[in-house]
């Protein structure tokens, strides 16, 4: 299997020449799933905390439903989200389709699901250990959710990365709504994805693993991040 | 006498298509794949200042994109569907640009000895010898041309489907994979094949039949039923193409000493 050798050459040759197409490609996929995951934090993590603590008619039903949704495929939410900002679609006039906006609202509509669920999971477990410390203390519900995040936020990392995993990584999504136009929304996985129909497996190898080390350094980062909080909370 | 009303509608074309506009063309995958835009694109976009955005998916959905006001050009291969596309009002003109042809290619073996056959009996051997054969299955180009085909040769390959007829649902290239992949005759364009990386030990089979000729065109979406379109780059973009400038660009390229398209837009009218 020469194609392995040559993928691994490959990548070597790409990244020591710092193949400007490269770092292109690359910066916009962090661009697009960082931002994704930041929005999709900002809007999953309150959600999830707050269907922890709250205790309502139907809440088990609502659980079932964002837990499915974390096995949304990419492809059906890039259709849903090309449906809607295509010229013909509800949110055509503001002409955001095959732009980077596009992909990150396809991605974070993919991975906010993920969030949510997950660290409804993480804050259930804590709160069940704290409720009686917060009920005593006489916190507010908006508190209560506030001091939860905060003292489970390293589990909550965790959360984050396997979110980010999923956006970095997907490409039924992007490809829809991004269009892999090249200088504009071509990335990583868009790349992969072009060279491997181009029959050129090697290259298509090579950016694999470029991404897989991407992965790597962004979870090894969070990890290091982990443990500064860590001792900071018991420092 | 032309001359003056010609250069007075250049300089309207000019004037309105500025440096710094954008495009977006909705566009088949094998000029893509092949790499001709990378070729055309920076001499365009360097002689006018516009910015040419390619979206290379199968021919029917660019047609479809295309219906939903996402993109201001079409380029693509099935006449009939392009002239629906402008029959319809969803398209102002459409333009020979520039054309090749379709051939079959299989492994060496040939197991079904379709070699130098015409396409239909080729297709007659393939369905008898139940010898394996990808088909785009995508509603592309490539695979209305395919089905087109089948029909001539009176054979519906549908009921085979899943047996010896495989549909792969995808790309040109991702079919060469599989055919390649699995031993399996397939179609395809000869520029993809030309520049496809993946061959392994595949030969061409079936070539050089006239009803493998493979027609590209070109259309401006139409700016009254979709007001998005940029009109003027874009059909400042359509005539470079089909103007000498562009149609000997297109000759000029070639992959691996061969020419990939043939130009052949019809010298424009001087009156129209």
């Amino acid at each position: 299997m020469h194609e392995f050798t040559e993928a691994f050459r490959l990548a070597f040759a790409l990244v020591l020449a710092g193949d400007a197409d490269l770092i292109e490609i690359v910066g916009l996929s962090l661009r697009v799933s960082l931002t994704a995951i930041a929005v999709a934090c900002f809007i999953g993590l309150p959600l999830g905390a707050w269907l922890a603590i709250a205790r309502f008619k139907g809440r088990g039903a609502v659980l079932v439903v964002v837990n499915a949704l974390m096995g949304l495929p990419p492809v059906v939410v890039g259709l849903l989200v090309y449906l809607s900002l295509s010229r013909a679609g509800p949110l055509g006039s503001f002409g955001l389709l095959y732009t980077p906006t596009a992909m990150i609202i396809a991605q974070t509509i993919l991975i906010a699901p993920i969030i949510a669920a997950l660290s409804r999971q993480v804050i259930e477990d804590l709160h069940a250990e704290y409720d009686e410390q917060f009920r005593s203390m006489g916190l507010s519900r908006r508190e209560a959710i506030a001091a939860l995040l905060w003292d489970g936020r390293t589990a909550l990392i965790t959360v984050a990365l396997a979110g980010f995993g999923r956006a970095i990584a997907e490409v039924g999504a992007v490809i829809i709504v991004g269009g892999n136009i090249d200088h504009l929304t071509r990335v990583m996985t868009t790349a992969i994805a072009l060279e491997t129909s181009k029959g050129d497996l090697p290259l298509a190898l090579a950016l694999g693993l470029i991404l897989l080390v991407i992965a790597l350094t962004v979870n090894a980062l969070a990890m290091s991040l982990r443990r500064k909080s860590h001792s900071f909370a018991h420092g | 006498m032309l001359r003056p009303a010609i250069t007075a509608l250049l300089m309207m074309t000019t004037s309105t298509a500025a440096a710094g506009d954008s495009i977006i063309v909705q566009s088949t995958t094998s000029t893509a794949n092949s790499g001709l835009y990378a070729h055309l694109l920076p001499m365009f976009e360097a002689e006018t200042g516009i910015t040419v955005n390619v979206v290379a998916v199968g021919t029917g959905q660019a047609i479809r994109n295309a219906r939903n006001c996402d993109g201001d050009v079409l380029l693509v291969h099935a006449k009939s569907a392009e002239e629906d596309f402008v029959a319809d009002g969803r398209g102002v003109e459409r333009f020979d640009l520039m054309y090749n042809d379709f051939i079959f290619v299989g492994p060496p073996e040939d197991p079904a000895k379709i070699k130098g056959n015409s396409p239909t009996d080729a297709l007659a051997k393939v369905e008898a010898a139940k010898a394996l054969f990808a088909s785009r299955g995508d509603d592309s180009g490539t695979h209305k041309k395919e089905r087109a085909l089948w029909r001539e040769a009176k054979i519906d390959p549908s009921d085979a489907s899943g047996t010896w007829y495989r549909e792969t649902g995808s790309g040109m290239g991702a079919t060469l994979n599989v055919a390649t992949g699995m031993g399996a005759y397939t179609m395809t364009d000869r520029a993809t094949w030309i520049s496809f990386g993946n061959k392994r030990d595949f030969e061409i089979i079936v070539e050089g039949d006239e009803t493998l000729f493979n027609q590209y065109g070109v259309i401006l979406v139409n700016p009254e039923t979709c007001p998005s379109v940029k009109a003027a780059p874009a059909q400042a973009f359509i005539d470079w193409l089909l103007s000498p400038a562009g149609q000997a660009a297109i000759a000029a390229y070639s992959r691996q000493g061969q020419q990939l398209f043939f130009p052949n837009a019809v010298k424009q009218d001087q009156n129209g």
